[in-house]
């Protein structure tokens, strides 16, 4: 129990120092959706339902004049006014907080205030923000999420310890993804799990760096070329091996697909940004080797190995 | 040059990721073809874009490279945002065109 106290203490410290150091202006929300004073109740409504938020700042021009609530908006629809004016029905008191101003104060002006919403201002007094009662400790937790990964990552590259340390000479990692054709939503996303992954191991950064853009563009070939396949990355003392493995439709030429340029991609995801017909040569750039294999009807195999340096694992052991 | 002078520079606001204002940026890179990027971005690059699905943060997170600017005011998907928040990669917008915002960055001294 004791220990548990102590540990929870710290973090609410590390908060604290967090919610100190952050400013506003990197805790609020930034896509400010205002009303002028001329809307209706009833469009207020309708701007409230639509982005799922409860209040909005009043703007005359940019100067901001007061807010409006889902409460203002209850209490018209209640007395059947909703065709009444922002202006006649909002809160002129608004209670405001500055860009530069540390988040803890937002923190303190909520408890202090119980209002809902904190219109953020700059020192010229423009509107450039909001904030909402969870946003400051939110964002603070998010910041700390991550500074701890990169503390972790830090700590095992320190470390230098190798993947022979942590599994034993001639055993090996992987790491294997299911890839769905046409599943451009998902696309990528294999490839940066192995990255985070790789990286947390305290791998090069440089190979793991090269093996996952690799792996990336071998995950993008199978879902815009392919009805699907698997993509495995296996991690060694010595390498990186990423293989992608697909059923067809395969490729007529092999040759002329390895040309800079030559694509096949359909329109759609050209203006997506893909289909520059350069994929194939980025894995080759990136592996120390490579092979390709493909019978139309049957299937592609895509085969890419990347060294780990063992220079770079050296430096670290230095250290 | 520092992640806030270019902000400063673009007159951009950052809409996800980790806030990094010292982070230090030496070379940007301009590019709407994934595969561009990958193939010429170095570590630690700044990359601006006129894409804004996922797949410009994915590619960012996996070449590397230190943080994304959406061009010409073009409003980020949302699972663009949930990418760059996972990742920690700082996103920024600026209304400014893809040409503007280089001719502005390279004036200040960063390089491609
Ligand atoms: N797994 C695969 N199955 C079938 N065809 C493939 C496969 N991988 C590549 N190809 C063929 O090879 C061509 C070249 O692939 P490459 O990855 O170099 O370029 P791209 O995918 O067309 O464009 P980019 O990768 O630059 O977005 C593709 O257009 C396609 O015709
Ligand atoms: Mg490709």
């Amino acid at each position: 129990m004791r220990s548990r106290g102590a540990g929870t203490r710290t973090q609410l410290t590390k908060l604290e120092e967090l919610l100190r150091e952050l400013r506003v202006e990197e805790v609020m929300t930034r896509r400010l959706v205002s009303v002028s004073g001329d809307f209706t109740m009833a469009q207020v409504k309708e701007l409230l339902r639509k982005h799922r938020i409860s209040g909005v700042p009043v703007l005359e021009g940019e100067a901001l004049v007061g807010v409006v609530s889902i409460e203002d908006v209850t209490r018209a629809l209640e007395q059947g006014e909703m065709g009444a004016k922002v202006r006649d029905r909002m809160s002129r008191e608004v209670i405001t907080v500055f860009a530069d101003e540390p988040a803890v104060e937002a923190v303190k002006r909520f408890a202090h205030t119980k209002v809902g919403r904190l219109p953020v201002l700059d020192r010229g007094g423009k509107v450039v923000g909001i904030l909402t009662p969870g946003d400051p400790v939110g964002r603070a937790f998010r910041v700390m999420d991550l500074r701890y990964r990169e503390q972790e990552q830090q700590r095992w590259q320190q470390k230098g310890l190798g993947l022979e340390d942590l599994l034993g000479e001639g055993a090996s990692l992987v790491l294997r993804f299911r890839v769905q054709g046409e599943d451009f939503a998902g696309a990528g996303k294999a490839s940066v799990q192995a990255k985070r992954v790789l990286g947390r191991l305290g791998l090069d950064p440089g190979a793991v760096r090269r093996a996952t853009i690799a792996a990336y563009e071998a995950e993008m070939n199978l879902i815009i070329h392919t009805r699907g396949g698997e993509l495995t990355l296996e991690a060694t003392p010595h390498s990186v091996v990423v293989e992608a493995v697909d059923k067809g439709p395969g490729i007529v030429d092999v040759e002329q697909a390895l040309q800079p340029g030559f694509s096949t991609a359909p329109e759609w995801v050209c203006e997506m940004g893909f289909g520059a017909g350069m994929g194939l040569n980025n894995i080759q750039s990136c592996a120390d080797e490579f092979e390709i294999e493909s019978e139309v009807g049957r299937g592609t195999r895509v085969r890419a190995v990347v060294h780990l340096s063992q220079s770079g694992r050296k430096d670290r052991l230095n250290r | 040059m520092r992640l806030q002078d270019i902000k400063v520079q673009l007159e951009a606001e950052q809409v996800a990721g980790s806030p990094r204002p010292e982070l230090e940026i030496k070379e940007a890179c301009a590019a709407d073809l994934m595969s561009d990027v990958l193939a010429s971005a170095r570590p630690g690059s700044l990359l601006l874009t006129g894409l804004t699905h996922p797949q410009a943060v994915r590619v960012a997170a996996l070449a590397s490279l230190a943080a994304v600017v959406f061009v010409q005011g073009k409003e980020p998907l949302r699972d663009t945002l949930v990418a760059a928040e996972e990742s920690g990669l700082p996103l920024f917008v600026t209304q400014l065109s893809l040409f503007e915002s280089c001719g502005r960055l390279y004036q200040a001294g960063l390089r491609g």
